[in-house]
């Protein structure tokens, strides 16, 4: 019987004729398949649906002890709530800023670095320098901003030990609320700017040589090619990259911003996430911070489809 | 680039404009290497030097006094260890079950003719996008007994959708022809995974099982959420508790600690360094490779 489908399903193969055959008939044929498939799609539907149930909870007062069959719907309540909640103002308006600043600078440095890499024709210092700047990527944001408090300290900082060699005042870049976004926008490009660069480099490997080389007998100086060909090149890749980076604005991330966040700072470094494990997890107000979190996501994935439907139009390169 | 360098060899003499650019690049990569090496630099100093140093104004980039009892503190902790012991086993357990779950799923998708594929990728690419978020997925770990339970570093981070699509892209490449002679020959799915798209797809499942180990040595946020039985604890979630505070669990019943704080947390974030610096040149070109497999279109 086993043998029989498997000649089947070879013959089926160059004859793709699936659609009219029944569900019933399409899962015998394939059986084999769909029960190695099966596990997979039970996580996805545990651990990424089951959660998207839960967000009925949003729309009610829950009370673990009642569940959530037993506790009541209250509606939009938690909802309207938020958007006169001083506190979830803030945490928005800081996410934003701090995501268009990540944006603004984070976005052209691994650019300009893979343009500055590729110039570089010492192939052992090159290889060298860019393992150098992959690492930071490597570490967990525990690690990184330990390293940052410890290297940005007041006292012990070379940073700061410069400063007070010019007469100026240490800066407490941790703690203090002006420095407390570029810190963040810093270490950022810190952790990131090396890994980033290495699609760029990829995509810029793949210009074809010959372009270069006839450039340079029409006389073309290494400043011109970069401008005409180099750049060029990169224009489908980085309107893929600016479009996705553009639909992520709301994603702040958690990791980054709860390891940093001291009481001081909280003015103006605390985002969505750090606001909802505030609120959700330490305080239990578990309906109020999913309205929140739920808001964010519905924001988010409509810019992230808005950004996939204009990628797509501009390129065939998208990602669905 | 190799091509252009051989050019570049044949011209004899620079002009300006070469320098600029070259002088430019060189000084661009270079100040970034430092900035990545200062702070290691100072770490590994206030790490190893005695608390009189530590506490002085100034540089402190190489040690001038050595002082290991940073280190002899944490690696007297049992706490640490114990929670360095949890991190390992996690990794392990935690990328062996990913690689063998992400092949599982993405061998059957490969197939460019099985019924309702398209309705089942869709289904698994929507997960990227949206999430229940923090709440939602807290009460689930909860109602489904992972809480305080060690399955739960293992379990919920599994599966992701990305790395499911790059390999099944990276086997939707491998010529059919292989498969289906396999196939005639009598062999089940089970068999063409395991003894012929698994050992064909190395490369790519070299490099998701990298990143998955990557993610499982870094990983603190699930112990802070789902886990709150000490003896489960996990090194970074440990190693954060000791930034933040100065000391491990240990450490607060002995009042007679003479160590700088500072030293002992640098001490610690060093110990949790070394595995991933150590490793880290060796497979580095690992990584690269499955970005550049992941930029292919899914």
């Amino acid at each position: 019987m086993k043998q029989e489908n498997q000649g089947k399903r070879i013959r089926k193969k160059n004859h793709p004729t699936e659609k009219r055959r029944s569900f019933g008939k399409n899962i015998t044929l394939y059986r084999d398949d769909y029960i190695m498939l099966l596990p997979g799609l039970i996580y996805f539907l545990i651990f990424a649906y089951a959660p998207l149930w839960g967000l009925i909870i949003a729309f009610q007062d829950y009370y673990p002890l009642k569940g959530i069959f037993g506790s009541q719907f209250v509606g939009l309540k938690h909802f309207k709530k938020l958007f006169t909640d001083p506190f979830f103002a803030r945490v928005f308006k800081n996410t934003i800023i701090i995501s268009v600043y990540k944006f603004i600078f984070g976005f052209p440095a691994p650019i300009l670095l893979a343009l500055c890499i590729n110039e570089i024709k010492a192939m052992r210092f090159k290889k060298t320098m860019q393992s150098i700047s992959y690492l930071p990527h490597f570490l967990s944001w525990v690690v990184v901003s330990g390293i940052m408090v410890e290297f940005l300290s007041p006292s012990r900082g070379p940073i700061n030990v410069l400063i007070k060699a010019l007469g100026m005042d240490p800066i407490f870049f941790i703690a203090d609320k002006r420095y407390f976004r570029g810190m963040l926008v810093m270490t950022d490009m810190w952790k990131s700017i090396g890994w980033g660069s290495i699609i760029y480099l990829s995509s810029i490997a793949s210009v074809d040589q010959e372009i270069y080389e006839a450039a340079m007998i029409d006389g073309a100086g290494r400043f011109k090619r970069i401008i005409h060909i180099t750049l060029p090149a990169l224009v489908p890749l980085l309107t893929i990259m600016l479009i996705m980076e553009s639909g992520k604005l709301l994603n702040d991330s958690f990791q980054q911003v709860y390891n940093f966040l001291t009481p001081t700072t909280e003015e103006v470094g605390d985002v969505i996430s750090t606001f909802v494990y505030r609120k959700g997890i330490l305080q239990m107000n578990y309906s109020f911070s999913t309205a929140v979190n739920l808001t964010k996501n519905i924001i988010s994935f409509v810019m992230v489809v808005i950004a996939n439907t204009i990628a797509n139009r501009v390129n065939e390169y998208a990602l669905w | 680039m190799k091509d252009t360098s051989r050019v570049e060899k044949n011209k004899i003499k620079k002009n300006t404009e070469d320098w600029v650019i070259d002088i430019i690049s060189y000084f661009v990569v270079i100040l970034l290497a430092i900035t990545i090496i200062l702070p290691f630099l100072q770490v590994i100093t206030i790490s190893v030097s005695p608390s009189r140093v530590v506490n002085s104004f100034g540089f402190h980039l190489y040690p001038k006094e050595f002082d290991f009892s940073g280190y002899k503190t944490i690696l007297q902790a049992p706490s640490f260890w114990k929670s360095y012991g949890n991190t390992v086993l996690r990794t392990v357990i935690g990328t062996s079950l990913s690689i063998l779950i992400t092949a599982m799923t993405a061998y059957p998708l490969s197939h460019v003719h099985l019924p309702y594929r398209r309705g089942i990728m869709k289904f698994i690419v929507f997960t990227m996008y949206f999430s229940g978020g923090m709440i939602p997925f807290y009460l689930l770990i909860k109602a489904i007994g992972l809480y305080n339970n060690f399955l739960v570093y293992i379990i919920p981070g599994m599966l992701s959708a990305y790395n499911l699509i790059i390999v099944r892209n990276y086997y939707m490449n491998i010529p059919d022809t292989l498969e289906e002679s396999a196939r005639i020959d009598g062999a089940g799915n089970w068999r063409i995974l395991f003894q012929i798209m698994m050992p064909l797809s190395k490369p790519v499942l070299a490099t998701v099982s990298l990143w998955v180990a990557v993610y499982h040595w870094n990983a603190w946020t699930d112990n802070m959420l789902y886990v709150t039985k000490k003896e489960l604890f996990v090194v970074q979630y440990v190693l954060q508790t000791i930034l933040k505070s100065g000391k491990t669990q240990d450490m607060e019943m002995t009042t007679d600690v003479v160590v700088h704080t500072e030293t002992m947390k640098m001490a610690a974030l060093i110990l949790t360094l070394i595995p991933i610096v150590c490793v880290y040149p060796f497979i580095q070109k690992y990584f690269v490779k499955g970005i550049m497999v992941g930029s292919v279109k899914g």
